[in-house]
C-alpha cells in the first residue's frame, strides 16, 4: 500500500519529464535522429526564447489564483515596434532603447495590475482590453509597416537568436566549440556541488533528507542532462546569446518564487486569499506586482523577438500569450493557483517546443500541430485535476 | 389520534471520526407545527439533510416511513415529489431575479423549453397571496427586505404542493414584528392541514407555535414534550438541551491573572453587504494577562464578527469604538497592523480562512510570520523546516513530514497547524474562534491543554464557543453575547449553562 502510493507520487512529481522523454524519443525515432542533431537543439532554444521568458512571468500571474495576462503577445509587439522607430527613426541609442522598452514594459504592466489589483476588476477583463489596445497602437507605431533593424548589429548580437549570435569561442578549434563545454561541465558540477552540500547542512542539523540513492540518479541525471545539451551546442555554433538571457531570467525567478518572501505570497494569495489576508499579507501589492512584472517580461520578450526577425510588424507576438500559459499548465501549474514552479514551466514550455519542432521535421501540416498541441494542453490539466481528485474522474 | 404522516426510525449517520446522529427516533403527526430544539451540533440539521435527501438514501442507517410508505430518497428532488420541502436558514435566494423567476427556479412553468411567463406570474401571485405578500412578483429579490424574503421561500415551498414543511431557524434574521407575521402565518397554514417542523433556538417561538417539542442532545433524541401534557416552559426546554454532566475533560489549571492587556470600548460593526444591519452593537470587553476569557452565544449572535472586526477590521463597514493595548490606544487598520501589535485571530473557519489547503505545513507554519524565519527579504530555508519541525513536535501534529500538504491532514492536526501558524507569531493576546469545532474528543483535550499552556506564559486567550462545556470547563471569565450585544458577564466558577442559556434567551425573546 504504501509502495502504491509512493510510486503515484513519484509519478505525479515527474509526470511531465517522463512524458518529456517520452516524447523527445518518439520524435528522435520518427525523424530517423534529425531532432537530436546539434543544429536542432540550438534552434529549440533561439525558436522558443520568447515563451520561456513570457511563460516564467506567467507563472507568476498563474500562481495568484488562476489568473492569465491575455496581453502579453500584443505588449511584445508593441514594446518591439516602439524600441525598432526608437533606433531606426529617431536613431536612439542601442542601450539608451533598451533601457526605454524595460520601462515602457514595465509601465503597461502597472498600468493594467493597477486596475487588477486594486480596483479589482477581472484580469481577465483587463488583459482582454490590453490585448486589443496595445494590438492597435503597435499598427499605430509602425504605421502598419515593417521596420527592419537589420544594421542594428548590436542589439540584434545582444539579444540575439540570428545567425551569428553566439559567444565567441576562446579556443578555437575546429568543428566544436570548447568554451560551452567548459561552460556546461562546470554548470553541472557546480550544480552537484551545491545540491550536496545542501544536503550535508540538513543532514547535520538532523533534518529529513531523500534517501541517497534517489539523490544521486535525480542530480546525476540533471547533471548528464546538462552536459549533453551543452555538448549538443557545442558541435553547431556554441552558446547562443539568447540563452544568457534565459539563464538569467530561470535563475532569477526560480530564486524568487522558492527562497524569497515575496515568491511565497504568490503561492499563498492563490492557495488561499482570504487566509493570506488574515496573516497579514497585504494581496493587493501581490497581485500588482504579478501583473507589474509580466509587463516587464513582455518587454525583454519583445527584444528577443525583434532581434530574432530583424525587424518589428504589427502582426509579432500574436498567440505568444496562449504559448505561455499552455506552457505553464503542461508544466504543473495549477488553474485554480497556488501551485507550479519555475522548472515545471520550464519543462512545459520545452515539451512544447520539442512537438512544434518534431512535427515541423516530420513535415506534419501546420493545422495539424495546432490540433495536436491542444490535446497535449488539455491533456496536460485533465491528469492535474483528476490526479488531484485521487483518481475521480467525475467531479461530485 | 391523528395519522402519524412522518416517521424516522433509528436514524444513524457518521461522518469520518464523528457520529452525528446516533438513533434517532422522530415521529411527526398530520397537520401539527413540531419543534426541533438542541444547542449547536446536536444534530438538528444533519437529521433534517438526511430526511430531504441531502444525504441520500444508502449514506445513513435506518428508515424514513412518510405517508405510510418506507422512502429512499436519493436527492432533495424526490423528497420535494413527495411534498417535503426544507427552508434553509441561509436564503437561498438571487437577488437580481424577480420573486417569480425564483419561486420557480428549478421547477419553471411552460412547455418543454419555453417558459410561460403569464403562468409563472399568475401562479406567484396566487402564493404570494397565501403568504400575505402584496408586493408584485415582479419585484427584484434585491429591492425586498429579509422578513419579506423569508415569505418568498415560504411562497416557494407552497408552490411545490408542500405536504411538510421544514423551516431551519426561519426567524434567526427577523425583526420582532416580522417574526410574529410569520409564526402567525405557520398557525394558519396548520388550520389548513399544512404539517411544519420548525428548528429554533428562540424557545418563547417554539412555546408560542409547537404543538409538539423534541429535544436532540449530542446526536440522540432526549425526548419529547407534548403541549398541554407536559410543562414546554423554556427553562424545562433548556434543562432538556444541557441536561450532561461536566467530568474531567478539561485539564486543571491554576489561574495567575493580571493587569488588563487588551481592551474594546464601545466596539461597533455594521454588516458589509447590509449596511443598515449592526451585527456589532456597543460592545466593550477586556482580557487580562494569563486570563482565559470565554464569548458564549448561539451562532450568528455576532461573536466571529466582533472578533474579526477587532483583527485589523477583517470584517465588517462603519466600524467604530476604541481599542486599548496594555493601556494604550491603537488603531488595527489591517491584519498586518493586528499582527504586529500582538494579537492573533484563530479562525473557526479554517479551510477557508485560516489554511492554505495546497501548501505544505512548514509554509502554512510561518506565513503569519515570515519575518521570523527571514532577512532581507530571502527565507532561510533550513531555519523554516527546523521552526516547522519544533512545532509539530511541540502540538504534536500527526503527519510524515513537514513537507506534507495540509488539505491531506485530518481536523484535528489541521486545527494543530493552524494553532502552529498563530503561536510562531508570537502574540500577547489569542482570539480563538470554535478552536475544537469538528475535531475528535481526544484532540479536544490537546488543544485545552495547550490553551493552559499558553495562558501559564503570560499569554491571554479570548475563546469564542458555541458549547457550552467547553465555556465552562475553561475559561476564568465569561461574557454572553447575542444580537450582537453583551449580555451579560460571569465569572467563571459561578457560571452554569442555565444562567447562561437565560441570559442569551432573554435577549432573543
Amino acid at each position: 500500500m504504501k509502495n502504491r502510493v509512493q510510486t503515484m507520487d513519484f509519478i505525479k512529481k515527474y509526470a511531465m519529464i517522463i512524458v518529456l522523454a517520452l516524447v523527445v524519443i518518439f520524435f528522435a525515432i520518427m525523424t530517423q535522429g534529425k531532432i537530436i542533431l546539434p543544429q536542432n537543439i540550438s534552434n529549440l532554444i533561439s525558436q522558443n526564447a520568447y515563451v520561456f521568458i513570457l511563460a516564467t512571468g506567467m507563472l507568476l500571474c498563474i500562481l495568484t489564483g488562476g489568473n492569465i495576462d491575455l496581453s502579453v503577445g500584443s505588449v511584445v509587439c508593441f514594446v518591439g515596434a516602439v524600441g525598432a522607430e526608437l533606433m531606426i527613426s529617431l536613431h536612439v541609442n542601442v542601450f539608451v532603447t533598451v533601457l526605454i522598452m524595460f520601462a515602457l514594459g514595465t509601465l503597461i504592466g502597472a498600468f493594467q495590475a493597477f486596475w487588477i489589483a486594486f480596483v479589482r476588476i477581472p484580469p481577465f477583463i483587463v488583459t482582454l482590453a490590453g490585448m486589443l489596445a496595445f494590438r492597435g497602437l503597435s499598427n499605430v507605431v509602425l504605421d502598419g509597416q515593417t521596420v527592419s533593424i537589420g544594421d542594428k548589429e548590436d542589439f540584434i548580437f545582444l539579444f540575439g537568436g540570428g545567425a551569428n549570435c553566439y559567444i565567441p569561442d576562446a579556443f578555437n578549434v575546429e568543428g566544436v566549440n570548447v568554451t560551452c563545454i567548459i561552460v556546461a561541465v562546470l554548470a553541472a558540477i557546480v550544480f552537484i556541488l551545491m545540491q550536496i552540500r545542501k544536503r550535508n547542512i540538513r543532514i547535520k542539523k538532523g533534518f529529513d533528507v531523500e534517501n541517497p540513492v534517489g539523490f544521486y540518479i535525480k542530480n546525476c541525471a540533471i547533471s548528464a542532462v546538462i552536459v549533453a545539451f551543452g555538448l549538443g551546442l557545442a558541435f553547431y555554433k556554441g552558446i547562443p546569446t539568447v540563452l544568457i538571457w534565459l539563464a538569467v531570467v530561470i535563475l532569477v525567478y526560480h530564486y524568487i518564487t522558492s527562497n524569497t518572501r515575496v515568491g511565497r505570497y504568490f503561492y499563498a494569495v492563490g492557495g488561499n486569499e482570504k487566509a493570506t489576508k488574515l496573516s497579514g499579507i497585504n494581496t493587493n501589492k501581490v497581485y500588482f506586482l504579478a501583473y507589474t512584472n509580466m509587463g516587464f517580461l513582455a518587454a525583454l520578450a519583445g527584444m528577443v523577438t525583434i532581434a530574432r526577425l530583424t525587424s518589428a510588424q504589427p502582426s509579432y507576438g500574436q498567440n505568444y500569450e496562449m504559448d505561455a500559459i499552455g506552457s505553464c499548465f503542461i508544466g504543473g501549474a495549477s488553474a485554480y493557483g497556488g501551485i507550479g514552479t519555475v522548472p515545471g514551466v520550464i519543462i512545459g514550455a520545452t515539451l512544447m517546443g520539442v512537438i512544434n519542432l518534431g512535427m515541423s521535421i516530420m513535415g506534419v501540416d501546420q493545422n495539424w500541430q495546432k490540433v495536436v498541441k491542444g490535446m497535449v494542453l488539455l491533456a496536460a490539466v485533465i491528469f492535474d485535476v483528476v490526479s488531484k481528485r485521487g483518481g475521480k474522474l467525475i467531479a461530485e | 389520534m391523528a395519522k402519524i404522516l412522518l416517521e424516522m426510525r433509528n436514524i444513524t449517520k457518521t461522518f469520518p471520526g464523528v457520529k452525528a446522529l446516533d438513533n434517532v427516533n422522530f415521529q411527526v403527526e398530520e397537520g401539527e407545527i413540531h419543534a426541533l430544539v438542541g444547542e449547536n451540533g446536536a444534530g438538528k440539521s444533519t437529521l433534517m439533510n438526511v430526511l430531504s435527501g441531502i444525504y441520500p438514501f444508502g449514506t445513513y442507517d435506518g428508515d424514513i416511513v412518510y405517508d405510510g410508505n418506507v422512502c429512499e430518497f436519493h436527492d432533495i428532488k424526490e423528497s420535494e415529489r413527495m411534498g417535503i420541502v426544507i427552508i434553509h436558514q441561509e436564503l437561498a435566494l438571487i437577488p437580481y431575479m424577480t420573486i417569480a423567476e425564483n419561486m420557480f427556479l428549478g421547477n419553471e412553468r411552460g412547455k418543454s423549453f419555453k417558459i410561460n411567463w403569464n403562468e409563472t406570474n399568475e401562479l406567484a401571485a396566487k402564493y404570494l397571496k397565501m403568504v400575505g405578500l402584496k408586493d408584485s412578483p415582479q419585484t427584484l429579490i434585491k429591492d425586498i427586505g429579509v422578513g419579506k424574503q423569508q415569505l418568498v421561500e415560504i411562497a416557494k415551498a407552497l408552490a411545490k404542493n408542500a405536504k411538510l414543511l421544514i423551516l431551519d431557524e426561519p426567524t434567526a434574521s427577523l425583526n420582532e414584528d416580522d417574526t410574529k407575521a410569520l409564526l402567525d402565518l405557520l398557525l394558519s397554514f396548520k388550520a389548513h392541514g399544512l404539517t411544519s417542523i420548525i428548528i429554533s433556538h428562540k424557545l418563547n417561538e417554539v412555546a408560542y407555535v409547537a404543538d409538539k417539542a423534541t429535544i436532540l442532545r449530542d446526536g440522540a433524541t432526549i425526548e419529547t414534550l407534548v403541549k398541554g401534557v407536559d410543562d414546554m416552559s423554556e427553562t424545562r426546554i433548556i434543562k432538556g438541551m444541557v441536561g450532561r454532566e461536566l467530568s474531567d475533560r478539561f485539564p486543571k489549571r491554576e489561574s495567575h491573572i493580571g493587569d488588563v492587556v487588551f481592551e474594546v470600548k464601545n466596539w461597533n460593526v455594521y454588516h458589509p453587504i447590509y449596511n443598515e444591519r449592526k451585527v456589532v452593537d456597543d460592545v466593550s470587553i477586556n482580557v487580562r494577562k494569563g486570563e482565559i476569557v470565554g464569548i458564549s452565544g448561539l451562532m450568528g449572535a455576532g461573536r466571529t464578527e466582533l472578533a474579526m472586526s477587532l483583527f485589523g477590521k477583517s470584517y465588517g463597514v462603519d466600524i467604530s469604538g476604541e481599542l486599548f493595548i496594555n493601556g494604550r490606544k491603537v488603531e488595527l487598520e489591517n491584519a498586518g497592523k493586528a499582527i504586529k501589535n500582538g494579537l492573533a485571530y484563530v479562525t473557526e473557519d479554517r479551510k477557508g480562512n485560516g489554511l492554505i489547503l495546497s501548501s505544505s505545513i512548514k509554509i502554512n507554519t510561518t506565513i503569519a510570520n515570515l519575518d521570523g524565519v527571514s532577512k532581507h527579504g530571502i527565507i532561510n530555508k533550513d531555519k523554516e523546516y527546523a521552526v516547522a519541525v519544533e512545532y509539530k513536535n511541540k502540538l504534536s501534529t500527526k503527519c510524515p513530514t513537514v513537507e506534507q500538504n495540509v488539505g491531506n491532514l485530518s481536523g484535528g492536526n489541521q486545527q494543530k497547524v493552524l494553532l502552529a501558524k498563530w503561536m510562531f507569531a508570537d502574540p500577547d493576546v489569542l482570539i480563538l474562534d470554535e478552536p475544537t469545532r469538528g475535531i475528535d474528543v481526544g484532540a479536544k483535550y490537546e488543544i485545552y491543554c495547550l490553551m493552559n499552556r499558553l495562558v501559564d506564559e503570560g499569554k491571554s486567550v479570548i475563546m469564542i464557543s458555541s458549547e457550552m462545556p467547553e465555556i465552562l470547563g475553561m475559561c476564568d471569565r465569561i461574557y454572553v453575547m447575542s444580537e450582537g450585544k453583551i449580555v451579560a458577564e460571569m465569572d467563571g466558577k459561578e457560571a452554569t449553562q442555565e444562567k447562561i442559556m437565560s441570559h442569551i434567551l432573554s435577549v432573543a425573546g
